[in-house]
Protein backbone atom coordinates (compact mmCIF):
# COMPACT_ATOMS: atom_id res chain seq x y z
CA UNK A 1 0.00 0.00 0.00
CA UNK A 2 2.90 2.73 0.69
CA UNK A 3 4.20 1.44 -2.49
CA UNK A 4 1.20 3.08 -4.46
CA UNK A 5 1.52 6.21 -6.00
CA UNK A 6 0.31 9.53 -4.17
CA UNK A 7 -2.73 9.67 -5.61
CA UNK A 8 -5.07 6.72 -5.31
CA UNK A 9 -7.60 6.83 -8.03
CA UNK A 10 -10.70 4.65 -6.45
CA UNK A 11 -12.92 3.74 -9.38
CA UNK A 12 -15.07 1.22 -10.97
CA UNK A 13 -18.38 -0.18 -11.58
CA UNK A 14 -21.98 1.64 -9.73
CA UNK A 15 -21.98 -0.43 -6.50
CA UNK A 16 -18.84 -2.30 -6.82
CA UNK A 17 -17.75 -1.45 -3.43
CA UNK A 18 -15.30 1.55 -4.51
CA UNK A 19 -16.34 3.49 -1.20
CA UNK A 20 -15.33 1.06 1.56
CA UNK A 21 -12.00 -0.13 -0.18
CA UNK A 22 -11.39 3.95 -0.40
CA UNK A 23 -12.86 4.56 3.13
CA UNK A 24 -10.84 1.40 4.43
CA UNK A 25 -7.73 2.12 2.71
CA UNK A 26 -7.15 5.84 3.50
CA UNK A 27 -7.59 4.29 7.26
CA UNK A 28 -5.37 2.30 6.87
CA UNK A 29 -3.11 4.82 5.43
CA UNK A 30 -3.38 7.04 8.94
CA UNK A 31 -2.93 4.05 10.93
CA UNK A 32 0.58 3.53 9.48
CA UNK A 33 1.15 7.06 10.11
CA UNK A 34 1.16 8.99 7.04
CA UNK A 35 -0.01 12.26 6.75
CA UNK A 36 -3.57 10.88 4.59
CA UNK A 37 -6.45 12.71 3.09
CA UNK A 38 -9.61 11.43 1.00
CA UNK A 39 -11.70 13.15 -1.38
CA UNK A 40 -15.61 12.03 -2.09
CA UNK A 41 -16.54 12.80 -5.87
CA UNK A 42 -19.21 10.55 -5.94
CA UNK A 43 -21.58 13.06 -7.63
CA UNK A 44 -24.01 9.83 -8.64
CA UNK A 45 -25.02 8.34 -5.99
CA UNK A 46 -27.48 9.99 -2.77
CA UNK A 47 -26.72 7.45 -0.19
CA UNK A 48 -23.57 5.35 1.22
CA UNK A 49 -20.80 7.67 0.28
CA UNK A 50 -17.85 8.35 1.47
CA UNK A 51 -18.69 11.50 3.49
CA UNK A 52 -21.08 10.02 6.26
CA UNK A 53 -17.93 8.43 8.33
CA UNK A 54 -16.40 12.08 7.97
CA UNK A 55 -16.63 11.70 11.70
CA UNK A 56 -14.52 8.57 12.03
CA UNK A 57 -12.00 9.35 9.65
CA UNK A 58 -11.52 12.66 10.94
CA UNK A 59 -10.62 11.32 14.40
CA UNK A 60 -7.94 9.61 13.21
CA UNK A 61 -6.35 12.49 11.84
CA UNK A 62 -7.63 11.75 8.06
CA UNK A 63 -8.36 15.08 6.32
CA UNK A 64 -11.90 14.74 4.41
CA UNK A 65 -12.97 16.27 1.89
CA UNK A 66 -16.38 16.41 0.56
CA UNK A 67 -19.53 19.36 0.49
CA UNK A 68 -19.57 20.90 3.90
CA UNK A 69 -22.60 21.54 6.20
CA UNK A 70 -26.12 21.70 4.80
CA UNK A 71 -24.91 21.21 1.33
CA UNK A 72 -23.55 17.52 2.36
CA UNK A 73 -27.09 16.36 0.46
CA UNK A 74 -27.47 18.74 -2.12
CA UNK A 75 -28.03 16.96 -4.93
CA UNK A 76 -25.96 19.13 -7.21
CA UNK A 77 -23.00 18.16 -9.09
CA UNK A 78 -20.35 21.04 -7.44
CA UNK A 79 -17.12 19.89 -5.85
CA UNK A 80 -15.21 21.22 -3.48
CA UNK A 81 -12.57 23.18 -4.09
CA UNK A 82 -10.12 21.86 -1.94
CA UNK A 83 -9.73 18.63 -3.71
CA UNK A 84 -7.06 20.76 -5.82
CA UNK A 85 -5.20 21.20 -2.77
CA UNK A 86 -5.00 17.55 -1.90
CA UNK A 87 -3.54 17.08 -5.74
CA UNK A 88 -1.09 19.56 -5.77
CA UNK A 89 0.13 19.88 -1.84
CA UNK A 90 2.89 16.67 -1.87
CA UNK A 91 2.92 15.97 1.99
CA UNK A 92 -0.36 13.99 1.69
CA UNK A 93 -1.49 10.95 0.85
CA UNK A 94 -4.17 10.78 -0.59
CA UNK A 95 -7.33 8.78 -1.98
CA UNK A 96 -10.00 10.15 -4.49
CA UNK A 97 -13.18 8.50 -4.18
CA UNK A 98 -14.87 8.75 -7.23
CA UNK A 99 -18.28 7.87 -8.43
CA UNK A 100 -19.17 5.01 -10.24
CA UNK A 101 -19.24 4.01 -13.73
CA UNK A 102 -18.31 6.24 -16.69
CA UNK A 103 -21.14 8.67 -15.53
CA UNK A 104 -19.22 9.20 -12.07
CA UNK A 105 -15.76 9.11 -13.09
CA UNK A 106 -16.65 12.22 -15.83
CA UNK A 107 -16.04 14.15 -12.51
CA UNK A 108 -12.67 13.39 -12.36
CA UNK A 109 -12.31 14.36 -16.15
CA UNK A 110 -12.02 17.59 -14.85
CA UNK A 111 -8.53 17.27 -13.18
CA UNK A 112 -7.04 16.01 -15.94
CA UNK A 113 -4.91 18.92 -16.28
CA UNK A 114 -3.34 17.93 -12.63
CA UNK A 115 -3.35 14.15 -13.16
CA UNK A 116 -1.34 13.32 -16.28
CA UNK A 117 2.14 14.30 -14.97
CA UNK A 118 1.14 13.62 -11.29
CA UNK A 119 1.96 10.75 -9.68
CA UNK A 120 -1.44 9.15 -9.55
CA UNK A 121 -2.21 5.41 -9.59
CA UNK A 122 -6.36 4.46 -10.85
CA UNK A 123 -7.91 1.34 -9.26
CA UNK A 124 -10.76 -0.21 -11.03
CA UNK A 125 -12.58 -1.99 -8.56
CA UNK A 126 -14.35 -5.20 -9.76
CA UNK A 127 -17.36 -7.12 -8.12
CA UNK A 128 -18.00 -10.13 -10.34
CA UNK A 129 -21.52 -10.91 -8.10
CA UNK A 130 -22.50 -7.28 -10.06
CA UNK A 131 -24.82 -8.56 -12.71
CA UNK A 132 -23.01 -6.02 -15.04
CA UNK A 133 -19.65 -6.95 -14.08
CA UNK A 134 -19.83 -10.64 -13.78
CA UNK A 135 -17.49 -11.36 -16.70
CA UNK A 136 -14.17 -10.43 -18.33
CA UNK A 137 -15.36 -8.77 -20.92
CA UNK A 138 -18.29 -7.00 -19.32
CA UNK A 139 -15.43 -5.72 -16.90
CA UNK A 140 -13.04 -4.72 -20.01
CA UNK A 141 -15.74 -2.38 -21.68
CA UNK A 142 -16.33 -0.48 -18.14
CA UNK A 143 -12.75 -0.41 -17.64
CA UNK A 144 -12.55 1.58 -21.07
CA UNK A 145 -16.00 3.84 -20.32
CA UNK A 146 -14.36 4.86 -17.11
CA UNK A 147 -10.98 5.31 -18.68
CA UNK A 148 -12.69 7.69 -21.41
CA UNK A 149 -14.56 9.83 -19.07
CA UNK A 150 -11.73 10.26 -16.37
CA UNK A 151 -9.59 10.91 -19.42
CA UNK A 152 -6.95 8.83 -17.51
CA UNK A 153 -5.59 5.27 -17.64
CA UNK A 154 -6.26 2.42 -14.83
CA UNK A 155 -2.96 1.05 -13.35
CA UNK A 156 -4.39 -1.52 -10.97
CA UNK A 157 -7.43 -3.91 -10.67
CA UNK A 158 -9.00 -4.55 -7.23
CA UNK A 159 -10.85 -7.90 -6.56
CA UNK A 160 -13.86 -6.83 -4.48
CA UNK A 161 -16.29 -9.48 -5.68
CA UNK A 162 -18.34 -10.31 -2.36
CA UNK A 163 -21.67 -11.15 -1.23
CA UNK A 164 -21.46 -8.56 1.81
CA UNK A 165 -21.84 -10.68 5.33
CA UNK A 166 -22.40 -13.92 3.30
CA UNK A 167 -19.26 -13.35 1.28
CA UNK A 168 -17.48 -16.96 0.59
CA UNK A 169 -13.84 -17.62 -0.49
CA UNK A 170 -15.33 -19.48 -3.07
CA UNK A 171 -17.04 -15.98 -4.04
CA UNK A 172 -13.41 -14.27 -3.87
CA UNK A 173 -12.07 -16.66 -5.98
CA UNK A 174 -14.27 -16.50 -8.82
CA UNK A 175 -14.02 -13.03 -8.91
CA UNK A 176 -10.56 -13.15 -9.12
CA UNK A 177 -10.84 -15.44 -12.05
CA UNK A 178 -12.39 -12.81 -14.00
CA UNK A 179 -9.84 -10.44 -12.55
CA UNK A 180 -6.54 -11.94 -13.08
CA UNK A 181 -8.30 -12.85 -17.19
CA UNK A 182 -9.11 -8.64 -17.35
CA UNK A 183 -5.54 -8.56 -15.59
CA UNK A 184 -4.12 -10.84 -18.38
CA UNK A 185 -5.73 -8.83 -21.58
CA UNK A 186 -5.78 -5.02 -20.33
CA UNK A 187 -1.71 -5.78 -18.91
CA UNK A 188 -2.87 -4.51 -15.98
CA UNK A 189 -1.78 -6.11 -12.71
CA UNK A 190 -3.99 -6.67 -9.74
CA UNK A 191 -2.77 -4.98 -6.80
CA UNK A 192 -5.54 -6.42 -4.16
CA UNK A 193 -8.10 -9.34 -3.22
CA UNK A 194 -10.66 -7.71 -0.69
CA UNK A 195 -11.97 -10.01 1.92
CA UNK A 196 -14.01 -9.36 4.78
CA UNK A 197 -11.83 -10.03 7.81
CA UNK A 198 -13.78 -13.32 8.39
CA UNK A 199 -12.49 -14.91 5.70
CA UNK A 200 -9.82 -12.74 4.67
CA UNK A 201 -7.12 -15.52 6.37
CA UNK A 202 -8.35 -18.03 4.18
CA UNK A 203 -7.85 -16.65 0.90
CA UNK A 204 -4.75 -19.25 -0.58
CA UNK A 205 -1.60 -18.02 -1.37
CA UNK A 206 -0.34 -17.92 -5.38
CA UNK A 207 -3.16 -15.26 -6.39
CA UNK A 208 -2.01 -12.15 -8.06
CA UNK A 209 -2.76 -9.52 -5.41
CA UNK A 210 -2.33 -8.75 -2.17
CA UNK A 211 -4.94 -9.74 0.41
CA UNK A 212 -6.96 -6.72 2.07
CA UNK A 213 -9.20 -7.42 4.79
CA UNK A 214 -12.17 -5.24 4.66
CA UNK A 215 -14.05 -3.89 7.78
CA UNK A 216 -17.66 -2.85 6.73
CA UNK A 217 -17.65 0.81 7.70
CA UNK A 218 -20.32 1.58 5.37
CA UNK A 219 -22.81 -0.89 6.25
CA UNK A 220 -25.29 0.64 9.22
CA UNK A 221 -25.08 -1.79 12.44
CA UNK A 222 -29.27 -3.15 11.24
CA UNK A 223 -28.35 -3.93 7.51
CA UNK B 1 -30.78 -18.44 -11.39
CA UNK B 2 -27.42 -18.01 -8.92
CA UNK B 3 -27.78 -15.03 -6.01
CA UNK B 4 -26.52 -11.62 -7.24
CA UNK B 5 -26.00 -8.27 -5.47
CA UNK B 6 -28.31 -5.34 -6.77
CA UNK B 7 -29.57 -2.33 -5.15
CA UNK B 8 -32.98 -1.59 -4.64
CA UNK B 9 -33.98 0.78 -7.64
CA UNK B 10 -31.59 -1.96 -10.11
CA UNK B 11 -33.46 -5.31 -8.63
CA UNK B 12 -37.06 -3.16 -9.31
CA UNK B 13 -36.40 -2.53 -12.62
CA UNK B 14 -34.72 -6.57 -13.13
CA UNK B 15 -38.09 -8.11 -11.82
CA UNK B 16 -40.37 -5.95 -13.79
CA UNK B 17 -38.93 -7.02 -16.81
CA UNK B 18 -38.82 -10.68 -15.71
CA UNK B 19 -42.99 -10.59 -14.76
CA UNK B 20 -43.31 -9.09 -17.99
CA UNK B 21 -43.51 -5.31 -18.10
CA UNK B 22 -44.01 -3.96 -21.31
CA UNK B 23 -43.78 -0.29 -20.76
CA UNK B 24 -42.34 1.83 -18.12
CA UNK B 25 -43.00 5.55 -18.42
CA UNK B 26 -40.91 7.87 -15.83
CA UNK B 27 -39.18 10.66 -14.85
CA UNK B 28 -36.03 11.24 -12.86
CA UNK B 29 -36.48 11.93 -9.50
CA UNK B 30 -33.47 11.37 -6.46
CA UNK B 31 -33.64 8.62 -4.57
CA UNK B 32 -35.04 6.65 -7.08
CA UNK B 33 -33.16 8.25 -10.38
CA UNK B 34 -31.39 4.63 -10.79
CA UNK B 35 -34.66 2.63 -11.75
CA UNK B 36 -35.29 4.62 -15.11
CA UNK B 37 -32.38 4.45 -15.80
CA UNK B 38 -31.69 0.65 -15.52
CA UNK B 39 -34.61 0.73 -17.65
CA UNK B 40 -33.28 3.30 -20.62
CA UNK B 41 -30.78 0.52 -20.76
CA UNK B 42 -32.77 -2.71 -20.26
CA UNK B 43 -35.75 -2.40 -21.69
CA UNK B 44 -34.87 -2.08 -25.22
CA UNK B 45 -33.12 -5.60 -24.86
CA UNK B 46 -35.92 -6.91 -23.88
CA UNK B 47 -38.69 -5.75 -26.62
CA UNK B 48 -39.66 -3.54 -23.78
CA UNK B 49 -40.33 0.57 -24.01
CA UNK B 50 -38.69 3.13 -21.74
CA UNK B 51 -39.84 6.41 -22.24
CA UNK B 52 -38.59 9.40 -20.40
CA UNK B 53 -42.38 11.32 -20.05
CA UNK B 54 -42.42 15.24 -20.01
CA UNK B 55 -43.32 15.41 -16.51
CA UNK B 56 -44.92 12.99 -14.18
CA UNK B 57 -48.46 14.07 -15.06
CA UNK B 58 -47.43 12.96 -18.42
CA UNK B 59 -45.95 9.83 -17.09
CA UNK B 60 -48.82 8.69 -15.48
CA UNK B 61 -51.44 9.14 -18.05
CA UNK B 62 -49.39 7.33 -20.19
CA UNK B 63 -49.42 4.25 -17.74
CA UNK B 64 -53.29 4.74 -17.87
CA UNK B 65 -53.50 4.57 -22.10
CA UNK B 66 -50.97 1.50 -21.80
CA UNK B 67 -52.93 -0.42 -18.80
CA UNK B 68 -56.02 0.53 -20.93
CA UNK B 69 -54.40 -1.15 -23.92
CA UNK B 70 -53.79 -4.20 -21.99
CA UNK B 71 -50.33 -4.33 -21.67
CA UNK B 72 -48.28 -4.58 -18.23
CA UNK B 73 -47.04 -0.83 -17.70
CA UNK B 74 -45.32 0.91 -14.49
CA UNK B 75 -44.27 3.99 -13.53
CA UNK B 76 -42.02 4.97 -10.71
CA UNK B 77 -41.20 8.03 -8.94
CA UNK B 78 -40.18 9.44 -5.06
CA UNK B 79 -42.65 11.41 -2.92
CA UNK B 80 -42.82 14.61 -4.73
CA UNK B 81 -43.64 12.83 -8.44
CA UNK B 82 -46.10 10.98 -6.79
CA UNK B 83 -48.11 13.41 -5.47
CA UNK B 84 -48.08 14.90 -9.10
CA UNK B 85 -49.33 11.41 -10.15
CA UNK B 86 -52.43 11.39 -7.77
CA UNK B 87 -54.72 12.52 -10.24
CA UNK B 88 -54.18 9.89 -12.60
CA UNK B 89 -53.65 7.21 -10.21
CA UNK B 90 -57.27 8.18 -9.56
CA UNK B 91 -58.37 7.85 -12.84
CA UNK B 92 -56.90 4.63 -13.10
CA UNK B 93 -58.48 3.09 -10.14
CA UNK B 94 -61.93 4.79 -11.42
CA UNK B 95 -61.13 3.34 -14.65
CA UNK B 96 -60.78 -0.21 -13.26
CA UNK B 97 -57.07 -0.68 -15.04
CA UNK B 98 -53.90 -2.67 -13.67
CA UNK B 99 -50.66 -1.24 -13.20
CA UNK B 100 -47.13 -1.24 -10.81
CA UNK B 101 -46.47 2.37 -9.11
CA UNK B 102 -43.34 2.35 -7.62
CA UNK B 103 -42.60 5.03 -4.15
CA UNK B 104 -38.99 5.50 -2.86
CA UNK B 105 -39.91 7.91 -0.54
CA UNK B 106 -37.90 10.97 0.77
CA UNK B 107 -38.16 13.11 3.26
CA UNK B 108 -40.93 15.87 2.62
CA UNK B 109 -43.46 18.14 2.66
CA UNK B 110 -42.58 19.69 -0.15
CA UNK B 111 -39.60 19.30 -2.01
CA UNK B 112 -38.19 18.23 1.67
CA UNK B 113 -34.86 16.49 0.65
CA UNK B 114 -33.43 13.42 -0.70
CA UNK B 115 -32.48 11.24 2.24
CA UNK B 116 -34.81 7.98 3.18
CA UNK B 117 -38.52 8.95 5.18
CA UNK B 118 -42.36 6.77 5.21
CA UNK B 119 -43.75 9.94 5.43
CA UNK B 120 -46.10 9.16 2.62
CA UNK B 121 -47.87 6.44 4.26
CA UNK B 122 -51.32 8.29 5.08
CA UNK B 123 -51.45 9.26 0.61
CA UNK B 124 -50.43 5.97 -0.22
CA UNK B 125 -53.13 4.36 2.24
CA UNK B 126 -55.48 6.79 2.72
CA UNK B 127 -56.66 7.84 -0.73
CA UNK B 128 -53.93 10.24 -2.12
CA UNK B 129 -55.93 11.04 -5.02
CA UNK B 130 -59.86 11.60 -5.04
CA UNK B 131 -62.96 9.57 -4.72
CA UNK B 132 -63.85 6.17 -3.20
CA UNK B 133 -61.13 4.14 -4.25
CA UNK B 134 -58.54 1.88 -2.78
CA UNK B 135 -55.43 0.15 -3.57
CA UNK B 136 -52.77 -2.69 -2.31
CA UNK B 137 -49.81 -1.37 -0.71
CA UNK B 138 -47.09 -3.39 -0.57
CA UNK B 139 -43.78 -2.50 1.88
CA UNK B 140 -41.43 -5.05 1.33
CA UNK B 141 -38.38 -4.77 3.82
CA UNK B 142 -35.01 -6.28 1.83
CA UNK B 143 -34.30 -6.33 -1.46
CA UNK B 144 -34.76 -9.82 -1.85
CA UNK B 145 -38.75 -9.22 -0.92
CA UNK B 146 -39.05 -5.92 -2.75
CA UNK B 147 -38.45 -7.88 -5.79
CA UNK B 148 -40.55 -10.56 -4.80
CA UNK B 149 -43.87 -8.27 -4.13
CA UNK B 150 -43.14 -6.13 -7.59
CA UNK B 151 -43.50 -9.40 -9.55
CA UNK B 152 -46.67 -10.40 -7.56
CA UNK B 153 -47.84 -6.72 -7.83
CA UNK B 154 -48.44 -7.18 -11.06
CA UNK B 155 -50.33 -10.22 -10.83
CA UNK B 156 -52.40 -8.88 -7.92
CA UNK B 157 -53.06 -5.57 -10.61
CA UNK B 158 -53.67 -7.94 -13.03
CA UNK B 159 -56.14 -10.24 -11.00
CA UNK B 160 -58.29 -7.01 -9.73
CA UNK B 161 -58.20 -4.55 -12.55
CA UNK B 162 -56.93 -1.53 -9.90
CA UNK B 163 -53.36 -0.41 -9.76
CA UNK B 164 -50.85 -1.50 -7.11
CA UNK B 165 -48.23 0.28 -5.33
CA UNK B 166 -44.83 -0.35 -3.84
CA UNK B 167 -43.25 1.31 -1.06
CA UNK B 168 -39.90 1.38 -0.08
CA UNK B 169 -38.08 4.40 1.79
CA UNK B 170 -34.94 5.84 -0.12
CA UNK B 171 -32.64 3.42 1.77
CA UNK B 172 -34.49 0.13 -0.20
CA UNK B 173 -33.67 1.60 -3.22
CA UNK B 174 -30.22 2.84 -2.78
CA UNK B 175 -29.30 -0.49 -0.53
CA UNK B 176 -27.25 -3.50 -2.39
CA UNK B 177 -28.13 -7.01 -1.16
CA UNK B 178 -27.88 -10.84 -2.79
CA UNK B 179 -31.09 -11.30 -4.63
CA UNK B 180 -32.58 -13.87 -6.77
CA UNK B 181 -35.56 -13.53 -9.05
CA UNK B 182 -37.89 -15.59 -8.19
CA UNK B 183 -41.27 -16.43 -9.59
CA UNK B 184 -44.22 -15.70 -7.43
CA UNK B 185 -47.17 -18.26 -6.79
CA UNK B 186 -49.36 -18.96 -9.60
CA UNK B 187 -52.46 -17.21 -9.50
CA UNK B 188 -55.35 -17.57 -11.70
CA UNK B 189 -55.43 -14.59 -14.44
CA UNK B 190 -58.35 -13.39 -15.65
CA UNK B 191 -58.58 -12.61 -19.53
CA UNK B 192 -57.70 -9.19 -20.56
CA UNK B 193 -61.06 -8.99 -22.70
CA UNK B 194 -61.70 -5.40 -21.90
CA UNK B 195 -58.54 -3.79 -23.65
CA UNK B 196 -58.92 -1.27 -26.58
CA UNK B 197 -57.38 -3.46 -29.00
CA UNK B 198 -59.79 -2.88 -31.80
CA UNK B 199 -63.17 -4.66 -32.26
CA UNK B 200 -61.79 -7.46 -34.17
CA UNK B 201 -65.23 -8.25 -35.49
CA UNK B 202 -66.27 -8.84 -31.42
CA UNK B 203 -69.48 -6.70 -32.32
CA UNK B 204 -68.93 -4.33 -29.52
CA UNK B 205 -66.28 -1.61 -28.15
CA UNK B 206 -64.25 -1.63 -25.32
CA UNK B 207 -64.37 1.46 -23.28
CA UNK B 208 -61.91 2.90 -21.43
CA UNK B 209 -63.50 5.57 -18.93
CA UNK B 210 -64.07 6.95 -15.40
CA UNK B 211 -66.84 9.29 -16.42
CA UNK B 212 -70.36 8.91 -15.04
CA UNK B 213 -72.75 11.58 -15.35
CA UNK B 214 -75.77 10.00 -13.92
CA UNK B 215 -75.31 9.81 -10.02
CA UNK B 216 -76.99 6.39 -10.15
CA UNK B 217 -75.01 5.38 -12.26
CA UNK B 218 -71.72 6.73 -10.40
CA UNK B 219 -72.64 5.02 -7.18
CA UNK B 220 -73.63 1.84 -9.06
CA UNK B 221 -70.06 1.76 -10.37
CA UNK B 222 -68.86 2.67 -7.02
CA UNK B 223 -70.74 -0.23 -5.56
CA UNK B 224 -68.99 -2.30 -7.87
CA UNK B 225 -65.35 -0.94 -6.60
CA UNK B 226 -66.09 -1.68 -3.08
CA UNK B 227 -67.25 -5.31 -4.05
CA UNK B 228 -63.72 -5.79 -5.31
CA UNK B 229 -61.84 -3.68 -2.23
CA UNK B 230 -63.60 -6.40 0.00
CA UNK B 231 -62.39 -8.67 -2.64
CA UNK B 232 -58.86 -7.26 -2.13
CA UNK B 233 -59.60 -7.15 2.05
CA UNK B 234 -60.18 -10.50 2.63
CA UNK B 235 -57.30 -12.15 0.37
CA UNK B 236 -54.22 -9.78 0.08
CA UNK B 237 -53.07 -9.04 3.88
CA UNK B 238 -49.42 -10.02 4.40
CA UNK B 239 -47.60 -9.40 7.59
CA UNK B 240 -44.46 -11.09 9.44
CA UNK B 241 -44.91 -12.10 13.05
CA UNK B 242 -41.42 -11.84 14.92
CA UNK B 243 -40.52 -12.92 17.90
CA UNK B 244 -44.57 -12.47 19.66
CA UNK B 245 -44.56 -15.84 21.34
CA UNK B 246 -44.17 -14.00 25.00
CA UNK B 247 -43.60 -10.10 24.86
CA UNK B 248 -43.19 -7.41 27.53
CA UNK B 249 -43.99 -5.17 24.24
CA UNK B 250 -44.71 -4.79 20.44
CA UNK B 251 -43.05 -3.05 18.15
CA UNK B 252 -45.32 -2.09 14.92
CA UNK B 253 -42.87 -1.13 11.83
CA UNK B 254 -42.91 -1.84 7.98
CA UNK B 255 -40.32 -1.32 5.10
CA UNK B 256 -36.66 -0.37 6.60
CA UNK B 257 -37.53 0.56 10.07
CA UNK B 258 -38.46 -3.39 10.92
CA UNK B 259 -34.95 -4.50 10.27
CA UNK B 260 -33.60 -1.59 12.60
CA UNK B 261 -36.23 -2.57 15.19
CA UNK B 262 -34.76 -6.38 15.05
CA UNK B 263 -31.52 -4.92 15.93
CA UNK B 264 -33.35 -3.13 18.38
CA UNK B 265 -35.03 -6.35 19.74
CA UNK B 266 -32.00 -7.96 19.92
CA UNK B 267 -30.26 -5.59 22.11
CA UNK B 268 -33.16 -5.79 24.15
CA UNK B 269 -32.95 -9.58 24.59
CA UNK B 270 -29.34 -8.71 26.14
CA UNK B 271 -30.71 -6.97 28.43
CA UNK B 272 -33.87 -9.69 29.93
CA UNK B 273 -36.51 -7.80 27.73
CA UNK B 274 -38.24 -9.85 25.65
CA UNK B 275 -40.08 -7.10 22.37
CA UNK B 276 -41.98 -8.71 19.54
CA UNK B 277 -42.44 -7.26 16.46
CA UNK B 278 -45.19 -7.07 13.99
CA UNK B 279 -44.49 -5.85 10.26
CA UNK B 280 -47.76 -5.09 8.11
CA UNK B 281 -46.23 -6.34 4.60
CA UNK B 282 -49.49 -5.20 3.34
CA UNK B 283 -50.37 -1.63 4.24
CA UNK B 284 -53.66 -1.38 2.61
CA UNK B 285 -55.36 -3.92 3.32
CA UNK B 286 -53.43 -3.45 6.79
CA UNK B 287 -53.80 -6.68 9.03
CA UNK B 288 -56.13 -5.14 11.96
CA UNK B 289 -57.24 -8.45 13.00
CA UNK B 290 -53.38 -9.51 14.13
CA UNK B 291 -53.24 -6.32 16.06
CA UNK B 292 -56.14 -7.05 18.02
CA UNK B 293 -55.45 -10.80 18.42
CA UNK B 294 -51.93 -9.57 19.73
CA UNK B 295 -53.14 -7.06 22.25
CA UNK B 296 -53.46 -9.80 25.12
CA UNK B 297 -49.86 -10.84 24.93
CA UNK B 298 -48.51 -7.16 25.46
CA UNK B 299 -48.17 -4.64 27.98
CA UNK B 300 -47.80 -2.33 25.16
CA UNK B 301 -47.74 -1.59 21.25
CA UNK B 302 -45.16 0.93 20.08
CA UNK B 303 -45.27 2.59 16.66
CA UNK B 304 -41.95 3.05 14.72
CA UNK B 305 -42.02 5.33 11.78
CA UNK B 306 -39.68 7.24 9.74
CA UNK B 307 -42.47 9.94 9.95
CA UNK B 308 -44.48 11.76 12.56
CA UNK B 309 -46.79 9.13 12.90
CA UNK B 310 -49.15 7.63 10.64
CA UNK B 311 -49.44 3.86 10.53
CA UNK B 312 -49.34 4.44 14.32
CA UNK B 313 -53.20 5.56 13.44
CA UNK B 314 -54.23 2.47 12.15
CA UNK B 315 -52.40 0.37 15.10
CA UNK B 316 -54.40 2.01 17.59
CA UNK B 317 -57.39 0.94 15.01
CA UNK B 318 -56.05 -2.96 15.11
CA UNK B 319 -55.17 -2.52 19.30
CA UNK B 320 -58.95 -1.22 19.42
CA UNK B 321 -58.36 0.31 22.84
CA UNK B 322 -56.78 -2.97 24.62
CA UNK B 323 -53.42 -1.69 25.19
CA UNK B 324 -52.05 1.81 25.06
CA UNK B 325 -50.11 2.34 21.79
CA UNK B 326 -46.82 4.91 21.70
CA UNK B 327 -45.09 6.18 19.02
CA UNK B 328 -41.67 6.82 18.36
CA UNK B 329 -40.43 8.55 14.56
CA UNK B 330 -37.53 9.84 13.31
CA UNK B 331 -38.44 12.72 9.61
CA UNK B 332 -37.22 14.48 7.87
CA UNK B 333 -34.76 12.06 6.11
CA UNK B 334 -33.25 10.72 9.83
CA UNK B 335 -32.74 7.33 10.00
CA UNK B 336 -33.82 6.11 13.60
CA UNK B 337 -31.13 3.81 15.34
CA UNK B 338 -31.28 0.69 17.38
CA UNK B 339 -30.14 2.18 20.88
CA UNK B 340 -33.12 5.63 20.75
CA UNK B 341 -35.30 2.70 19.96
CA UNK B 342 -34.07 0.30 22.73
CA UNK B 343 -34.36 3.76 25.04
CA UNK B 344 -37.75 4.36 24.01
CA UNK B 345 -38.81 0.90 24.54
CA UNK B 346 -37.24 0.82 28.23
CA UNK B 347 -39.13 4.40 28.77
CA UNK B 348 -42.32 2.75 28.40
CA UNK B 349 -42.18 0.00 30.29
CA UNK B 350 -40.71 1.54 33.31
CA UNK B 351 -43.96 3.70 33.12
CA UNK B 352 -45.88 0.83 32.52
CA UNK B 353 -44.71 -1.17 35.65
Amino acid sequence: MLEDKRIRIVTGHYGSGKTEFAVNYVINLAKSGKKAAIADLDIVNPYFRSREEKGRMERLGIRVVAPEGKFINADVPALPADINTLLQDESYQVVLDVGGDAAGARALGRYYPHLKDADYDMFIVVNANRPNTASSEAVIEYIQDIERAARIRATGLVNNTHMLRETTVEDVLRGQRVVEEVSRQKDLPVKYICAIERIAGQIPAGLAGEVFPIKMYMRPEWL
Amino acid sequence: MAKVLMKGNEAIGAAAIKAGCKFFFGYPITPQSELPEYMAREMPKAGATFLQAESEVAAINMVYGAAGAGARVMTSSSSPGISLKQEGISYIAGAELPCVIVNIIRGGPGLGGIQPAQSDYFQATKGGGHGDYKMVVLAPASVQELTDLLMEGFDIADQYRNPVMIIGDGMLGQMMEPVELREPKKRNLPPKDWATTGTGGRGHTNVINSLFIDPAECEKHNLKLKAKFDEMEKNEKKYEIYNCDNPDIIVAAYGTTSRIVKTAIDKCKDEGINVGLIRPISLWPFPYEVFEEYADRAKAFLSVEMSLGQMVEDVKLGVNGKKPVYFYGRTGGMVPVPDDIVAEIKKILGGAK
